[in-house]
């Protein structure tokens, strides 16, 4: 499906989604690492602004001392103090459980470390992604993360079996993405959603357009050309991007001698370019005829 | 040679000409993307959001022509890259948040829970033989009383404590300071309560049930208590007043888990990724509204039971709040239209 030949993929993580267009898009699964890295960040972030409101709100309340004496009176600090106790309970539950949301609903779908880390997530199918999914797979963060980790804080490490058992609960869930091939944590099963890389990729100039302009200075018979494929003709045009000399001087050596030419010595580049252009040409043409040739070995295919 | 030479620079041009054409429309497809990826939407004119479709469609058939006659794996890597970045603005999260909300509780919501009508049986059969079990458990050795009922909770309300002690629990509370405090903390530990029961539906169900079983047998035990002392009646009124909608809350948040575990484990016809998926977004539209409920709980327990010091008045509330849920679930259809193509798209 790919117009990538299978021997240039740039990874195992890549996969193909159909949009509902029916355009098969190459995607990378989130590696592993990256999606880690992206939730320390977030836990991070997420500590920082608890500790952050509640210092705010402490500060605000005068200090904990007077807070707990004022509480249970009626005057009208008291009743000041109980809604600012109210705002405190209400901000920390959203912090646990809505800052996940409130980010992966943004146009971004990611969150600050997901964004920071150059990943995001989509819906598995290829369609859209809807706030049913991001609410399914962020609740299910609870018994993942949150639930352990206060578990093992609160059973500590002398009460034995209960701090072993919420050990491993913590770890089956943890290590879940290890045990599939997209890297699907349980709350992605449950949405019908996965984490993806984030595609950066610039428009680079057309290698053949500049030098269409004069006549070429090399020009290749069918012979020369038709021992390369496709798989070679990219392998050209990246070292041409790459612009290295050592490798165009090799890349060179090789196809002057394969193909029995030696008239391009010191014009390496330009004797590259024709020739990729050439070749491109050639192949590019058989393609519209239904002929394909993919590497070297092959012959071309009807 | 110089006839296949001739023939070769015309070939040559095919793509790359095809690449000059479009570069432009690809190019402003790519800078409307890259605005909306830093989330600028309101810098972006009318204009530009109106093309978005059309250009992501132009772009995308360019990246199928291109395959087929383009052998320039840079603008094929290019064209990929920006159809998926496109792909992810153009079918990404709904931008209004408000809208979707909208349409959740205007039969977004009610549809899903009519969508897991068996799963509420079940979970509803369960609760009920909780309480039962509670009951009897109790009823048997008053030890199970401790067992079932944390200690903090329960407070002067223990087996043995006179029934003036226990009328003293659901009446003249009136005066009570700090209920606002009371009701949001309540609210916050019933919603971890039941986020924890819909989440637990990824082992299968069974510990969802289990929760439900463990809540309800600590009510049933309670009920036991307040019977003996001839207060049945009163307990069920001052448990009516929120407990109609927190408990249908909690029966709703364990049924969303419930039908995760079964999409899980019996999957039908479909492949089980996909049944767990459907199942698992029609699970999360409860689960919201399960938050909601609990939120309206809080406040009828924190406010309304205090402020209602008898039991007629309390139940009344209670009824009211259960027949509005069910009237609101069931009888309610609402444009569920909308939020079923939203499912499609």
């Amino acid at each position: 499906m790919s117009a990538l030949p299978n021997r240039l993929r740039r990874s195992s993580r890549e996969r193909i989604l159909v949009t509902p267009e029916g355009i098969a898009v190459p995607v990378t699964v989130a590696s592993r690492g990256a999606r880690a890295g992206a939730l320390m960040l977030d836990l991070t972030f997420i500590v920082l602004l608890i500790v952050g409101t509640t210092l705010a709100l402490l500060y605000i309340a005068g200090g904990t001392a007077g807070m707990l004496r004022e509480v249970d009176s009626k005057s009208a600090a008291g009743h000041a103090l109980q809604f600012l106790v109210i705002l405190w309970i209400v901000i920390m539950f959203l912090f646990r459980n809505a800052y996940f949301l409130f980010f992966e609903l943004g146009p971004r779908g990611a969150t600050p470390g997901k964004r920071l880390a150059g990943i995001r997530i989509a819906a598995r199918d290829g369609g859209r992604l809807t706030a049913e999914m991001v609410i399914a797979r962020n609740l299910l963060r609870d018994i993942e993360l949150f639930l352990p980790i206060v578990f093992i804080a609160s059973a500590g490490a002398d009460s034995g079996a209960a701090w072993l058992a919420a050990t491993g609960w913590f770890l089956i869930f943890m290590l879940f993405p290890m045990f599939n091939r997209d890297g699907l944590r349980a709350g992605d099963i449950i949405a019908g959603s996965w984490v993806l890389e984030r595609p950066r990729q610039k428009l680079e100039a057309a290698m053949s357009v500049a030098n269409l302009a004069q006549r070429p200075a090399y020009t290749f018979d069918e012979a020369e050309l038709s021992v390369y494929g496709e798989y070679e003709l990219q392998a050209l045009e990246r070292v041409l991007r790459d612009k290295r000399p050592d490798s165009i001087e090799s890349v060179y050596q090789t196809i002057a001698a394969k193909i029995g030419r030696s008239d391009g010595w010191n014009d390496e580049r330009a004797f590259l370019e024709d020739y990729y252009t050439q070749l491109r040409a050639r192949l590019e043409a058989g393609m519209r005829m239904g002929r394909r040739k993919a590497d070297k070995f092959s012959g071309d295919r009807r | 040679m110089t006839a296949s030479f001739s023939a070769i620079e015309s070939a040559a041009l095919r793509s790359d000409r095809f690449r000059l054409e479009r570069e432009s429309d690809w190019q402003r497809l790519e800078a409307i993307v890259t605005r909306m990826e830093k989330g600028r939407l309101r810098r972006i004119s009318d204009e530009d959001l109106l093309a978005l479709p059309g250009l992501y469609r132009t772009v995308a058939s360019s990246l199928s022509i291109a395959r087929e006659t383009s052998l320039d794996a840079a603008t094929l890597a290019y064209l990929e890259s920006l159809v998926q970045r496109a792909w992810f603005v153009v079918y990404g999260p709904r931008t209004s948040l408000w809208e979707w909300f909208r349409g959740f509780l205007g039969g977004g919501w009610s549809a899903a829970v009519r969508a897991i009508w068996f799963d509420i049986l079940i979970a509803l059969a369960v609760m009920v033989a909780g309480t039962v079990v509670g009951w009897l458990l109790v009823a048997n050795d008053p030890e199970w009383f401790y067992a079932l009922v944390p200690g903090g909770m329960s407070g002067e309300r223990v087996p043995g404590a006179t029934a003036e002690a226990l009328r003293s629990t659901i009446f003249g509370n009136s005066g009570q300071n700090g209920m606002s405090v009371f009701a949001a903390q309540l609210f916050s530990n019933n919603a971890q309560v039941s986020i924890l029961a819909f989440a637990l539906g990824f082992a299968l169900g069974v510990p969802s049930l289990l929760l439900l079983v463990h809540n309800m047998a600590s009510l049933g035990a309670m009920l036991w208590l307040f019977h003996g002392a001839g207060l049945a009646t009163d307990f069920a009124g001052w448990l009516a007043v929120h407990g109609t909608t927190e408990l249908f809350a909690i029966l709703l948040a364990g049924a969303a888990g419930l039908h995760i575990g079964r999409s899980l484990a019996f999957p039908g016809q479909k492949p089980v990724l996909q049944s767990t998926a459907e199942a698992g977004r029609r699970a999360a539209l409860v689960m919201t509204g399960v938050v909601l409920m609990l939120i309206v709980a809080a406040l009828l327990e924190g406010f309304a039971r205090q402020l209602v010091d008898q039991t007629p008045g309390r139940f009344a509330i209670g009824g009211f709040m259960l027949a509005a849920w069910l009237a609101y679930f069931f009888a309610f259809r609402g444009n569920q239209g909308r939020s079923g193509r939203d499912h499609a798209g």
